[in-house]
């Protein structure tokens, strides 16, 4: 089976709303990644791994810190193929990699996408770019069955919500608000239309994130949608220190 | 387009077909933008090309421009550095527009343009504060609201433009993240857009960032080479050579295009070469660069192997950034342009020059285009130069007085009484 249908499956859950969590990689301490990610991995129906990135203009403070204090310890993308590689588990998750398109572009798409089957990645999220510049990447990508996932927003025209969602795989990521990642508001109030319109649009599971912290958020966003992805509250959770299999449990309604 | 040969995507620059409908220069440009801001750029872009090539906007421009930038800005023939450089040296006088610098040129552009497409607030970056002073202005001018953002470095390295901009209305942010200079300050100004793109206009002060940004400010600081070249042409006819500075390079791409078509006339973009050739020593992005994606562009750019963003360093804050506009990526490419280093110290040496010469304190940032010309003239003498003074130096009092203060042998009057 593709990578993406792997993706796709482990997503397609019988009612219950699939957990996707992000951790930035090497976050807070390099030597347990993988032990930090064995355990989110059993906690969450699909791990995504943020690759940092020096210049996150996508993301709020939260994974900008994770990110920064990342980069000092020496992680980089090959750093997180070869811990990848080096893993003595199996994780039922598929995993992700989230990263901002220089990284990726400076690893080279041909080899990222080789690489990435290598070490049991199933696709990529990348914050900057949209569909009108993705096709280098996707066709690496596509060779080689791996996901590029596509963001939709509620700035999110409806035509161009019917394209993006036609051409991602593996699931839609809807962003439940306009603006960056963390912060604490609550969710927008037309949260429920927004959410029925990018269903109706998908032919994928559709998993919304961007601020959620509370099990509340998630069961509201469960009633609209497939699945939910927590990022900067579990980031947080992990510098105080709190298991992060314990914290995702407590997120699942 | 990227398969065309640099002869064909040159010829197509001067017809006027790049950017092209994907706002990319040959293999340079594009938008890399969070799905959010789609929306938004899509809107802008179709706006961008409707108001420029509207008579009635482009009238209400023109007349901001006259009566209230103070343009046609003086080109000024410059005797005692071309007696002492031994070329005929010519001043394009942006350091005479309102505020100070090429700037403006730019932002009552897009002021206007943020009026016309109903934004009700405006967020812009700065880097030596002139952009930001310049935003400042002209949001004032029109009536729209304005939060700058500015790193804490740059807070402190040009504090009287801190102040300017405060007392011009507008909101001053410090960027605390990132490198805390002008690429911090674009990071957190995207990020306040990408919190509302439906109302918020983002006013960006370089020829960078994403379609249509490139092209919007190339054509609003267009009005720089137009003026120059017609100005040359009633005195004494073509340079030989242009010289301008390159940060993001708005005000070289302005300069440029008055010449592109005159392939008789070199052009030179002048970058920061800092303390050294290392990375992290200078902001030298095309002399030392790679192709690569920052701030909505591909570009020229300077990164690691891992792709990560290298810090910059030079004493011209204006020019302390590690990308550059995509169409300068082209014109080095298709090897219309050359883009040449001036040192932290040969731009100092050449303010030096300019102040006590010409009596005109230039901008550290214009400085280094002064440094790159005096080299050049050196080795090429009798030939007739054309130098862009992108802006006026007061804003650098600081750290003009600080490196005085490092350096014994300063003596103000001594180049005075030499010449
Ligand atoms: C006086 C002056 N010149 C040049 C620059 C560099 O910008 P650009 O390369 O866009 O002209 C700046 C930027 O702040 C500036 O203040």
């Amino acid at each position: 089976m593709q990578p993406r249908e792997q993706l796709r499956q482990a997503l397609t859950l019988d009612g219950a709303p699939a957990l996707i969590a992000f951790i930035t990689a090497g976050y807070p301490r390099p030597e347990r990644f993988l032990q930090v990610l064995r355990e989110v991995g059993a906690a969450a129906d699909a791990v995504e791994i943020g690759v940092p990135f020096t210049d996150p203009m996508a993301d709020g403070v939260t994974v900008q810190r994770a990110s920064r204090t990342a980069l000092q310890n020496g992680v980089s993308l090959s750093w997180i193929f070869s811990q990848l590689a080096a893993r003595d588990f199996e994780l039922s998750a598929p995993i992700l990699l989230m990263s901002y398109l220089n990284p990726l572009f400076a690893f080279g798409f041909r080899r990222l996408a080789e690489r990435a089957v290598e070490t049991g990645v199933s696709g990529f999220i990348v914050p900057d770019l949209p569909f009108e510049e993705c096709m280098p990447l996707k066709t690496e990508l596509d060779a080689q069955g791996l996901a590029l996932v596509q963001l939709v927003t509620p700035a999110t025209p409806a035509e161009r919500l019917r394209k993006l969602c036609a051409v991602s795989e593996g699931f839609v990521y809807a962003v439940t608000r306009t603006g960056i990642t963390g912060g604490a508001e609550s969710l927008p109030e037309d949260l429920a239309d927004y959410l029925a319109a990018v269903k109706r649009a998908s032919r994928l599971p559709v998993c919304a994130g961007f601020g959620v912290r509370e099990p509340e958020q998630v069961r509201l966003i469960a009633e609209h949608a497939d699945g939910v992805i927590v990022g900067s509250a579990l980031l947080e959770a992990l510098e105080a220190g709190q298991p992060p299999g314990e914290f995702l449990a407590a997120l699942r309604p | 387009m990227t398969t065309m040969n640099h002869e064909a995507l040159f010829q197509a620059l001067l017809d006027g077909k790049l950017p092209d409908a994907e706002g990319r220069f040959g293999p340079f440009g594009g938008r890399y933008v969070p799905e959010t801001l789609m929306p938004a750029i899509n809107r802008l872009t179709e706006g961008v090309y409707r108001h420029l090539a509207d008579d009635k906007f482009q009238r209400r421009l023109h007349e901001e421009l006259t009566g209230w930038v103070g343009r046609p800005t003086a080109l000024a023939k410059a005797p005692r550095l071309s007696k002492r450089w031994g070329v005929e040296v010519w001043l394009k006088r942006e350091d005479l527009a309102h505020t100070g610098a090429h700037k403006i040129n730019n932002t009552i552009g897009q002021a206007l343009l943020a009026q016309a497409l109903g934004a009700t607030r405006v967020v812009a970056e700065t880097g030596a504060g002139q952009h930001g002073v310049a935003a400042a202005a002209a949001c004032a001018r029109v009536g729209l609201p304005c939060t700058v953002y500015m790193g804490e470095v740059d807070i402190a390295r040009q504090a009287p433009n801190v102040d300017r901009i405060v007392r011009l209305g507008a909101k001053v942010v410090p960027v605390t993240s990132g490198d805390r200079t002008l690429r911090a300050a674009i990071n957190e100004a995207m990020r306040d857009w990408v919190a509302d793109p439906d109302d918020t206009y983002y006013l960006l002060g370089s020829a960078v960032g994403p379609h249509p940004y490139p092209y919007l400010v190339r054509e609003l600081q267009a009005v720089i080479g137009r003026e120059a070249r017609e100005q040359l042409m009633a005195h004494s006819g073509l340079p030989d050579a242009a010289f301008a500075c390159v940060g993001g390079g708005s005000n070289a791409i302005g300069l440029f295009h008055g010449f592109l078509a005159d392939r008789q006339v070199k052009l030179f973009g002048v970058e920061a070469g800092g303390r050294g050739q290392a990375l992290g020593d200078h902001s030298a992005t095309l002399a030392a660069g790679r192709p690569g994606i920052l701030h909505g562009a591909h570009s020229m750019l300077l990164y690691d192997d891992d792709g990560q963003i290298q810090e910059t360093h030079t004493i011209a804050a204006g020019l302390d950034y590690p990308g550059v506009g995509p169409e300068h990526s082209l014109l080095q490419l298709v090897g219309r342009v050359e883009y040449v280093t001036a040192s932290d110290t040969e731009a100092l040496d050449a303010l030096e020059e300019c102040c006590s010469l010409e009596g005109i304190l230039p901008a550290l940032e214009s400085a280094h285009a002064l440094a790159g010309a005096k080299r050049w003239a050196k080795a090429n003498p009798d030939t007739r130069i054309l130098i862009g003074i992108s802006g006026r130096g007061d804003k650098d009092m600081p750290i003009l007085d600080q490196y005085s203060a490092s350096t014994s042998d300063v003596d103000g009057g001594t180049a005075n009484a030499a010449a």
